[in-house]
């Protein structure tokens, strides 16, 4: 099938963007979308133009590197799949697809659908961690997880980090993110002693990143490619709200 | 970590501000309703209650400060709220397509916005009775009862019986259902008393509690429009 | 050269406790004197990078993704070994011991792969207090699963994503050290090339992929985690970023490259679909615990939908030729019988180039449930790359590289022949010999990087104590210059072809010839056409842009240039391994019914490989392997 793109070009984060169209001819039904975009990027590099920028790794659904708004849903609206894993028998023959990049201030626009995602990476170091040292854990088996409790904290730890919780949210707010990893460290028996502190700081740095505010619109666990459940950011307003009435 | 700052200046705490002041805010809304849907046992019923809530102000004006500040502190975190979210996004998306959320949802700041322009219509119009925008050129403050007292049914009736009126009521009340059918289940996500059991439930008692307060509140216009009360004025 | 192992002595039970007493340590005050430069933040590196900055080093780590959460680690799916014998299936230290050295096809070196297993159970602990949400019994304790090559249940796991958490927990423990200010993190940064003053490995040269910029960094050390060379062939389930350049760069630095040649092809993948396939993508093998394969009996019945050929008319081949074992037979055994059968005419799917995985009979068995809480995203992943439920109908997979045993060249102490320069996890050779088992990969990694480089370093800190050079050191402005030259020639050539069109035709040429089954011709060949290859991307190659941003383009033709010397290294030592093991199957040394044979008496020995100069061919170095305790048998799953 042949598709018509509208992709989003920008030099670099101080030069201005804009759409560019270009043709994708010859696309087979069971490329990746990506596959798709490689084939684009052939056809310009051999035209002598600059290929598109995009991120994109193990291209398996679970680095979380490939972002990519398609038609105005981050990872193109395909319900648990990450752009790389979402093929071209979706789309129809004669379409127009518009590409646009991740858009949130914490997330700069690096070039063309590339954005900079470490303002994710500030909020683990607030916290989202145990402090466990090398050489210092007890006998794997010596503290049990209830399975209900390991399956809750599984699901929650399933983040990829990608961030399309943050480009869908309508106020660009990376609660599920933060919710996930607060939920999955708190959830655990190993990581209740850093329990406040980590809910605390992690929220702050969220703050301090110049994310926006959760109104419980629920779009961000449509699109994300793991699934993720707003109950989450429930438990982590749960979590601060016993930090906070504690005082610590 | 600090109580008040944790609570007015990160983005978790004036959530609850705005979940705990909507929460307050809403019982206000179902009990107005009870109070008001008295109308329809007669001038006498409605006309006492009136007077007892008037009479009282020892109760009235607490409750009005209280329900003032609980307005106060509700808008003061939307709008926080609403600055950091408008600029948590510069660059809006040129081809954006809603995905997984509520109308409601995705409109809580233009009906919160809409709403508290009724609610200021609506207390020049029955609490303060200014006469210039009842557009049925009455004076409410004149309307007295057989017992002396404010005759509030009668301002009831003559007030409703303007189809302008009635229908700006109705658009409020509608606006503010529509408020309540998102934000009531949402407060308690942002309290965290929500979890993967209760948040069908509240979800849909949200929506539940919104139709009947509509009913309930759009029932005493639409009732006056369609002739109630006129014979007992007459 | 002398390859000296540095093997400690004593019982193969006590060397590394005895050797862990003999190193010598470095004083806590003085460690954060050490500055140590991590390349790479996968399950190795970041372990390394968090465990060293614990103890007090002063580390620098380095990523190219934009963030050490997204290293290729993240990937591996069914699960880590451990000794536990939680499951009282029998299982002891020597046993996974000994499974891994026969699974490596005995070509392993004995006393490392024995403090592979000793270590495997602190791993399970330490990642149970970091919060891996490991699987769980009903009780709370933890749940196990039986993988390849093993008769026991010895696999941890958390769901089908358990390399995506063990990483998780390592990034962590970095990013909290990160926080602490001990390590200083560079993502989004390609290492270049190695800097090595007067013997000793000090720093490296490396590149801001968002700015272009070329910073030189000096250090006490250099600790590579830079995964294996599986995309030297093209296609395979290696992120499209995986890439040989940091070890490849390091051995044209001196560092020896060993048994390149053991390269593992994983038998469960989803088959290729098309020229325009980027990566392949696997499926656990897990899944091999209650799948089961099959090809139709004639090849008639190939293009017939599954289910209507019946069963007497499939050949389940791995139940067939290794009963003991059936559809849990080792990786390159069960990839090979795929490639037997296919080779046969009996494959099924495009080209014939597949096998049915069939969980019909487990599902009637056990219900959908059961299989979906198992495999549900697995399930779910083939169905979004096929179109297919697999519930419904029989998965079609086909073997693809997946992970490479050859590596750096290290000692007992994860130390080069370099001095100075540390290789963990996959970038190393040491372990797994000529085949890995299953879930053994995360174990070593983690090995590595939390328990075994965080000792050894320190010794060789005592020992050295060569001093750190400074940047403006001649090496590094020779490296650094270097480096900007071999940049600009890319962007000089404004050929025709793309870097990508000349790294598949590399990747099809080694596959066909130096793929699942070598000869001696094909070899010959393939190390005739490798050269030409590569004259034609210096002549050819069509890198767009400039270097002073960020250049997609050029990052990846800087890797593919690398590919495409490296591999002709692959290709010599699989002509010079005149003999079938683990990954590394030669046609001429076949047993009569089809099996690898090898030949202990001359290859029982890593072969080392020392780069010369471009267009001449290495010379060889041997370490030979003796095993103490283990006999050297036949390996059968028979």
């Amino acid at each position: 099938m042949n598709l018509t793109l509208k992709v989003w070009r920008q030099k670099d984060a101080a030069a201005p963007g804009h759409f560019e169209t270009c043709q994708a001819r010859d696309v087979l039904q069971d490329m990746s979308f990506l596959e798709m975009l490689d084939v684009v990027n052939e056809d310009l590099l051999a035209r002598g133009k600059e290929p598109i920028a995009f991120d994109s790794d193990c291209r398996e659904g679970i680095c979380g590197m490939c972002s990519l708004v398609i038609n105005g849903i981050p990872h193109g609206g395909q319900r648990g799949t990450a752009t790389c894993q979402l093929h071209m028998r979706h789309f129809k023959d004669g379409e127009t697809i518009t590409i646009e990049p991740w858009r949130a201030k914490a997330f700069p626009l690096v070039k063309d659908l590339i954005v900079n995602r470490s303002a994710f990476d500030r909020i683990i170091q607030a916290g989202g961690f145990i402090s466990a040292y090398t050489g210092g854990a007890p006998d794997a088996n010596a503290i049990t997880v209830p399975k209900p409790t390991a399956d809750a904290a599984m699901d929650a730890a399933a983040c990829i980090g990608c961030g399309a919780c943050v480009a869908v949210c309508k106020n660009a707010s990376a609660m599920l993110f933060v919710a996930a990893k607060v939920s999955h460290l708190n959830l655990l028996p190993q990581g209740k002693a850093e329990k406040d502190k980590r809910v605390w700081s992690m929220v702050s740095q969220m703050d301090k990143e110049g994310f926006g505010n959760c109104t419980v619109t629920a779009s961000c666990e449509a699109v994300c490619p793991k699934e993720i459940s707003l109950n989450f950011i429930a438990k982590m307003n749960r979590d601060y709200a016993i930090a906070t009435l504690k005082g610590e | 970590m600090n109580l008040f700052a944790n609570i007015f200046k990160s983005s978790l705490g004036k959530k609850y501000i705005m979940a705990v002041s909507g929460c307050l805010l809403c019982l206000f809304v179902v009990a107005h309703l009870i109070g008001n849907l008295q109308v329809f046992l007669g001038q006498e019923y409605i006309d006492r209650y009136g007077n007892l809530l008037q009479t009282n102000i020892e109760i009235l004006w607490p409750v009005r400060v209280i329900l003032i500040a609980l307005v106060v502190l509700h808008i003061w975190s939307a709008a926080a709220l609403s600055l950091e979210n408008k600029a948590a996004r510069p660059v809006e998306y040129a081809a954006y397509r809603p995905i997984g959320s509520s109308y409601a949802s995705r409109t809580m700041l233009m009906s919160g916005f809409i709403v508290f322009a009724f609610i200021i219509y609506h207390l020049l119009h029955f609490t303060a009775q200014v006469r210039y925008i009842n557009l049925t050129g009455q004076n409410f403050k004149a309307f007295i009862d057989p017992q002396g007292r404010h005759n509030i049914f009668k301002m009831m009736v003559v007030g409703f019986s303007n189809g302008w009126v009635s229908a700006f009521y109705i658009l409020g009340v509608g606006l503010l259902c529509l408020h309540l059918s998102h934000g009531a289940s949402s407060m308690f996500q942002s309290m965290g008393w929500r979890n993967a059991t209760y948040r069908k439930f509240l979800d849909g008692a949200a929506r539940v509690v919104a139709v009947l307060l509509f009913l309930g509140y759009i029932s005493i216009p639409v009732a006056i429009l369609l002739g109630y009360g006129k014979a007992a004025l007459r | 050269m002398n390859l000296d192992a540095k093997i400690p002595g004593g019982p193969l039970s006590q060397k590394w406790d005895k050797h862990r007493f003999d190193m010598k340590l470095v004083n806590p005050a003085n460690k954060r004197k050490f500055e140590v430069i991590v390349v790479g933040s996968g399950l190795a590196g970041a372990s390394a990078a968090a465990s060293l900055a614990e103890l007090g080093y002063c580390v620098k780590c380095f990523c190219f993704q934009d963030s050490p959460r997204r290293a290729h680690s993240i990937a591996a799916q069914g699960g880590i070994n451990a000794a536990k014998n939680y499951q009282n299936d029998g299982d002891s230290v020597f046993r996974l011991f000994y499974d891994t050295v026969k699974g490596g096809d005995f070509r392993s070196r004995e006393a490392n792969v024995y403090r592979l297993a000793q270590v495997s159970n602190n791993i399970i602990d330490q990642c149970a207090a970091q919060g891996v949400p490991f699987a769980r019994e009903y009780s709370g304790l933890l749940a196990n699963r039986s993988f390849g090559g093993a008769q026991v249940s010895r696999t941890f796991y958390a769901r089908g994503q358990t390399g995506q958490q063990l990483l998780l927990g390592a990034y962590q423990a970095l990013s909290r050290q990160i926080s602490l200010g001990t390590v200083q993190m560079f993502p989004r940064t390609e290492m270049l090339d190695l800097v090595v003053v007067q013997g000793h490995t000090k720093g490296i040269i490396a590149r801001n992929l968002l700015t272009g910029e070329i910073t030189a960094h000096a250090a006490d050390a250099v600790v590579l985690g830079t995964g294996g060379y599986g995309n030297t062939f093209f296609l395979s389930t290696n992120a499209k970023g995986c890439n040989v350049s940091a070890t490849w760069r390091a051995c044209k630095k001196g560092a020896f490259f060993a048994n390149p040649c053991y390269t593992q092809i994983h038998p469960t993948c989803i088959p290729v679909s098309g020229e325009h396939q980027s990566k392949l993508t696997l499926m656990s093998e897990s899944l091999r615990n209650d799948g089961r394969v099959w090809v139709p009996k004639r090849k008639e019945d190939c293009p017939k939908p599954p289910g209507l050929v019946p069963e007497s008319d499939r050949d389940y081949y791995l139940e067939r030729k290794y009963p003991s074992f059936g559809n849990l037979a080792p990786r390159d055994i069960s990839s090979r019988a795929a490639k037997e059968v296919c080779d046969e005419g009996r494959g099924i799917g495009p080209g014939g180039l597949g096998v049915y995985l069939d969980f019909a009979d487990s599902i009637k068995r056990l219900g959908e449930n059961v299989i979906r809480e198992r495999y549900g995203n697995l399930f779910d992943m083939y169905e979004k790359i096929t179109g297919e439920n697999g519930y419904k109908v029989p998965m079609r997979i086909y073997p693809a590289v997946h992970y490479t045993m050859g590596g750096l060249w290290v000692d007992y102490n994860l130390m080069s022949n370099l001095p100075g320069l540390f290789v963990i996890g996959e970038a190393n050779f040491s372990d797994h010999g000529a085949n890995r088992l299953g879930a053994s990969a995360l174990m070593q990694g983690l090995a590595d990087g939390y328990f075994i480089l965080p000792y050894t370093i320190g010794h060789y800190f005592a020992s050295a104590k060569i001093p750190r050079p400074s940047v403006s050191d001649p090496e590094f402005k020779k490296s650094e210059e270097d480096v900007r030259n071999t940049i600009s020639k890319l962007l000089a050539v404004r050929g025709k072809r793309t870097a990508t069109s000349l790294h598949r035709e590399l990747g099809k040429l080694l596959w066909e010839r130096c793929g699942m089954a070598r000869n001696e011709a094909g070899l010959q060949t393939a190390l005739k056409r490798i050269p030409e290859l590569r004259e034609e991307f210096w002549k050819n190659v069509n890198v767009t842009g400039g270097s002073g941003d960020l250049n997609q383009a050029l990052e990846y033709a800087g890797r593919v240039a690398d590919f495409m010397e490296f591999a002709e290294m692959l290709c010599f030592d699989a002509l010079h391994r005149r003999e079938s093991c683990g990954g590394h199957f030669r046609e001429e040394f076949q047993t009569a019914e089809g099996e690898a044979r090898r030949d202990d008496e001359n290859f029982a020995c890593v072969a080392a490989w020392e780069y010369q100069s471009p267009g001449r061919a290495p010379v060889l170095h041997e370490e030979p392997l003796v095993y103490e305790e283990v006999h050297m048998s036949t390996r059968s799953y028979k």
